[in-house]
């Protein structure tokens, strides 16, 4: 081991310390990638396929005949490429990811090897259900562990995201009060502070959306509430815990007078982890509630997606669900598409076949794992976690609300850099350097230049700790003498701070033939 | 519990920080008639090997498609996907990361969001596509929404070829929105019945190639049509690999593809997670769903890539959005793109004509079989054949024999009066052994007499 030394510095020279630039461009471990169209690989395949033994003949002039222009690369150099560019994010397996409302938390990988079974992964949705039962039975208690989670009879589980999950339950409540006569109901109320995905979806549906204010402790204003709901209110929307990681005190008085109104109760179950284990929607009123499968039971985020948003459903809306239905028979589970009897009146069909399967399957090996005991530590650690973190903080930064707990975010306002000239997108991208993923900025819209920090329950002292000194001393940087320095963060990242205007005022959406590409680097003389 | 990394001296510590006597406090503001004090009536924690051997039980009491002939298709398709591409995906960076809102540490999601921009233009014969969608069918009820938004129109008309769940999605998600959606009657060459029911309200018409029949046609008359109507085209394909073969939707005149982009790079996973593709011409991108990558500078003058045109987004937007899409498909279109930049235009074309060639002798050897008439003239690897018995019954007679023969159109839809017809796909992964034993249990059945 010691003889690789012989002959080495065995620490850098103070020269060797100064800001270096290679001499090639090149930046240590970090590699600049090009697109795969600047590859060159017009005519390459990395994969290897037989002859066919019959030709096209049959399909005349059906068949495409001009190039498509796609590039192609051996396996090696599609192992670089994507290796390579994997290097350019930030990642939960590498730092803590606090992104307030996006529920960062670890993601077993059990779970990945479970959902990689044959049994799950080469099955077909359209095949003989009597050939796919072990499917439909995972698919059972699933839904089993999400209703007696939430305390709510039902669960529709096709809905393939969060927005879509919301999109289902306000399908199921249109289709309820028209059903009951009551179609001239028209307007769904959101909170303010409510995730943009909501008054979106409303709006989808048709209906008109108006806003519920918001009380200075950042909860829904009862008052206002009351005042705006009437014959005209077919539901309302609200988020609990709540956008500002805070719980609605007042929820059982909110779903009350909602129901006395005639209307629905639709809750955005966006932050149900904060509560899984200890408190059932379905005992606070709520009728109709999405689960960011995602969220809750930790399925990877994976870049951007894909999501599961089942949704429960109450006794008064679970008749509406969307197909297929889920059922037990004598001779095992079926799929029905045409639910039968006085009381099924399925609304419609979320989506083709039957759901995110394959984020079923991980989620109910979390439960699993979990059991009823782990969740409702997930709980506790994460309204822990998020206590924590905005006790901490508060040396230098002033909560948004600093009144009691919060749940599992801990949410600050800018009003503590005032004067300072910098603002929340300076800090978070100088988190960036820090070597640390930003929290959510600017949401909710509520509060001025919000920072929503939503450490999760898989995080450990340590990493917490190491997070909340970087903030800290980033908070004082921010006061500092040296502080115009922030602006220009980050400086160690992949990349400086990037241009959004200049994208969004020439959108370059793709690449095209003779587009500028990456001149080869230069040979070092001989 | 091996995910909570909190030691019970770690809780105690950071509560005497936070200034409260346990964790309740934290949950004061729940009403205390909400506070469930017991465990909920499930099971407690288990370790990594109880949970796996618990869902390798449920895997079991399934039937692999790879465990012997297997000829489902209409919509999913079993196609062989390289070790590399899982692999790839299962990287802790892209895995365990979310949607790249920090432009300056998510490069590595971005270019290849800005990459798998480019393939699915490039495929659909279009100049922009969107960063994904849930899934084909979804996919298809945006793009009439879209039309509805350019064209401020209110009909769309779906042909009977349009597969009937991306039918019925669509009817449910954009009848929502205020449209009118006129479904045309299941039929096996439903392109003909179309141009006839485009008039001057129509916002979008709405073909499927090759069709849930498994007809590939040629569909610029009825672009035409629709174009001097003043309505978009809109072309749905549900076999991805058939771009590699047939003309794409942009050379026949489509102002909006969409398409299922699970048969590349992703496995059938029983319906899900797939991948939304969603392309159309530049000229309407400003009204188009979903996210998108496009390309800048940072500071330094080099290039890089955001997320772009977020004013037509939900969380800018909130009721006047295009969309309420938050999320995509991520990984699965990362999935989809490293599968295509594997294959490239010389692979993908290879397994396109491999498809078709395998459809050719599955065609071939069913219409040898007693009974049996092939209803598809032109077909990229999917075709639908009728025959004296219902389509349910040969399915299950096959299945004794360990045959999964294909998917009985009735499943998609149970009154069209096609109980006899039966949907059978061949793929790169369909051997001329399994193509043998399908000829030879329809023949026995058939001959046999099943009921």
């Amino acid at each position: 081991m010691a003889m690789q030394n012989i002959g080495r510095p065995s620490r850098p020279r103070a020269a060797d310390l100064e800001n270096h630039a290679s001499l090639t461009g090149g930046r240590g471990l970090l590699q600049d990638e090009p697109l795969i169209f600047e590859l060159g690989g017009w005519e390459k395949t990395g994969v290897d396929l037989p002859a066919p033994d019959r030709d096209a003949a049959d399909l005349g002039d059906l068949v495409r005949a001009e190039p498509i222009g796609l590039p192609g690369l051996s396996e090696p150099e599609a192992l670089r490429h994507y290796v390579r560019l994997s290097q350019k994010n930030h990642a939960i397996d590498l730092a803590l990811y606090p992104l307030g409302s996006c529920t960062m938390k670890h993601n077993p990988r059990l779970n990945e090897k479970a959902a990689r079974l044959a049994g799950f992964a080469d099955l077909h949705p359209l095949q003989p259900v009597s050939t796919a039962q072990g499917a439909l039975a995972l698919m059972d208690r699933l839904a089993h562990w999400l209703k007696t989670l939430t305390g709510m009879p039902a669960v529709a589980l096709s809905p393939k995201a969060g927005a879509h999950g919301e999109l289902c339950g306000l399908l199921a409540i249109k289709a309820a009060h028209d059903a009951a006569g009551q179609g001239h109901r028209r307007t769904v109320l959101t909170p303010t502070s409510a995730h943009g995905t909501n008054p979106a979806t409303a709006a989808f549906v048709g209906y008109q959306v108006a806003e519920i204010a918001q009380t200075a402790d950042g909860r829904v204003d009862l008052a206002d509430l009351a005042a705006k709901l009437g014959p005209d209110v077919a539901a309302i929307m609200v988020t609990n815990p709540n956008t500002c990681g805070l719980f609605e005190r007042d929820i059982l008085e909110i779903s009350r007078l909602t129901h006395e109104a005639g209307a629905y109760f639709y809750c955005d179950g966006a932050n149900f982890n904060a509560i899984v284990g200890r408190v059932r929607p379905g005992d606070l009123g709520v009728d109709a509630m999405h689960i960011n499968l995602h969220k809750t039971f930790s399925t990877p985020h994976g870049g951007g997606g894909p999501g599961a948003g089942p949704v429960v459903l109450s006794e008064a809306l679970a008749p509406f669900a969307p197909v297929p239905w889920l059922v037990a028979g004598p001779d095992g589970f079926g799929l029905i598409e045409e639910p039968a009897g006085e009381a099924a009146r399925a609304f419609g069909r979320m989506c083709a076949f039957q759901g995110q399967m394959g984020m079923f399957v991980r989620a109910y090996a979390y439960m699993l794992s979990h059991g009823a005991d782990g969740l409702r530590q997930v709980a506790e650690d994460a309204v822990l976690n998020a206590n924590y973190i905005k006790a901490r903080l508060s040396a230098e930064m002033t909560p948004a609300f600093p009144e009691g707990p919060c749940m599992h975010e801990a949410l600050f306002d800018d009003s503590w850099l005032e004067g300072a000239g910098i603002t929340t997108l300076d800090l978070a991208k100088a988190l960036i350097d820090e070597g640390f993923h930003p929290m959510t900025m600017y949401f909710p819209l509520v509060v001025h230049g919000a920072m929503l920090i939503e450490p999760t329950e898989t995080e450990p002292k340590r990493e917490l700790d190491r997070f909340c000194d970087a903030m800290l001393a980033l908070a004082r940087a921010a006061k500092g003498a040296d502080r115009e320095r922030l602006k220009g963060a980050p400086y160690l990242a992949p990349m400086r701070r990037l241009d959004e205007t200049l994208a969004a005022r020439k959108p370059k959406l793709t690449w095209r033939p003779g587009d500028s590409t990456v001149a080869p680097a230069p040979l070092a003389a001989e | 519990m091996r995910y909570l990394p909190l030691t019970p001296a770690d809780r105690a510590e950071m509560l005497a920080a936070v200034g409260a006597p346990d964790v309740e406090a934290l949950f004061r503001d729940v009403p205390e008639t909400a506070r469930k004090a017991a465990l909920f009536d499930l099971p407690r924690h288990a370790g990594e090997l109880e949970v796996e051997r618990e869902l390798a039980g449920l895997a079991a009491m399934n039937r692999p498609a790879g465990a012997g002939p297997f000829f489902c298709g209409a919509g999913a398709y079993r196609h062989h996907v390289p070790a590399s591409v899982d692999h790839l995906i299962q990287r802790s960076e892209f895995l365990t990361s979310y949607t790249p809102y920090q432009p300056e540490i998510a490069q590595g999601t971005l270019q290849v969001l800005f990459e798998f921009q480019t393939q699915v233009a490039a495929l659909t014969g279009l100049e922009v596509a969107n960063a994904s969608m849930y899934d084909g069918s979804t996919a298809c009820a945006e793009a009439v929404m879209m039309a509805q938004r350019v064209t401020r129109r209110e009909k769309a008309v779906l042909s009977g070829g349009v597969h009937p769940q991306y039918a019925a999605a669509t009817q449910t998600i954009a009848h929502a929105e205020g449209m009118e959606i006129v479904r045309l009657p299941a039929a096996i060459d439903a392109e003909a019945a179309v141009i006839e029911a485009i008039d001057q309200a129509t916002a979008c018409v709405v073909v499927q190639t090759p069709n849930v029949f498994g007809v590939a046609s040629d569909v610029t008359k009825i672009a035409q049509a629709a174009h001097a109507a003043g309505a978009l085209m809109i072309v749905v394909t549900t076999e991805a690999v058939s771009f590699g073969l047939l003309k794409s939707p942009g050379e026949m005149g489509a102002d909006i593809a969409v398409a299922e982009g699970q048969s590349i790079g992703n496995p059938l996973t029983y319906g899900g997670p797939y991948v939304g593709l969603f392309a159309c011409r530049e000229k309407h991108v400003r009204q188009m769903p979903g996210r998108l990558c496009g390309e800048t500078v940072d500071a330094e003058g080099r290039r890089g890539f955001v997320l772009t045109l977020s004013t037509r987004e939900q969380h800018i937007r909130r009721e006047k959005a295009t969309s309420n899409i938050c999320t995509n498909s991520g990984l699965c279109a990362l999935a989809f793109s490293i599968h295509l930049s594997l294959l490239g235009e010389t692979g993908l074309r290879r397994l396109a004509a491999l498809n078709h060639s395998r459809a050719r002798e599955l065609r071939e050897a069913v219409a040898a079989v007693n009974g049996v008439e092939v209803l598809t003239p032109r077909f990229f690897n999917e075709i639908a054949i009728r025959t004296p018995v219902s389509a349910a019954a040969l399915v299950e007679a096959c299945l004794a024999d360990g045959v999964i023969a294909g998917v009985p159109f009735a499943r998609l839809d149970p009154h069209a009066g096609m109980d006899d017809v039966l949907l059978l796909a061949a793929t790169e992964t369909t051997t001329s052994d399994d193509i043998a034993a399908l000829a030879a249990s329809l023949s026995k059945t058939l001959s046999g007499g099943a009921r």
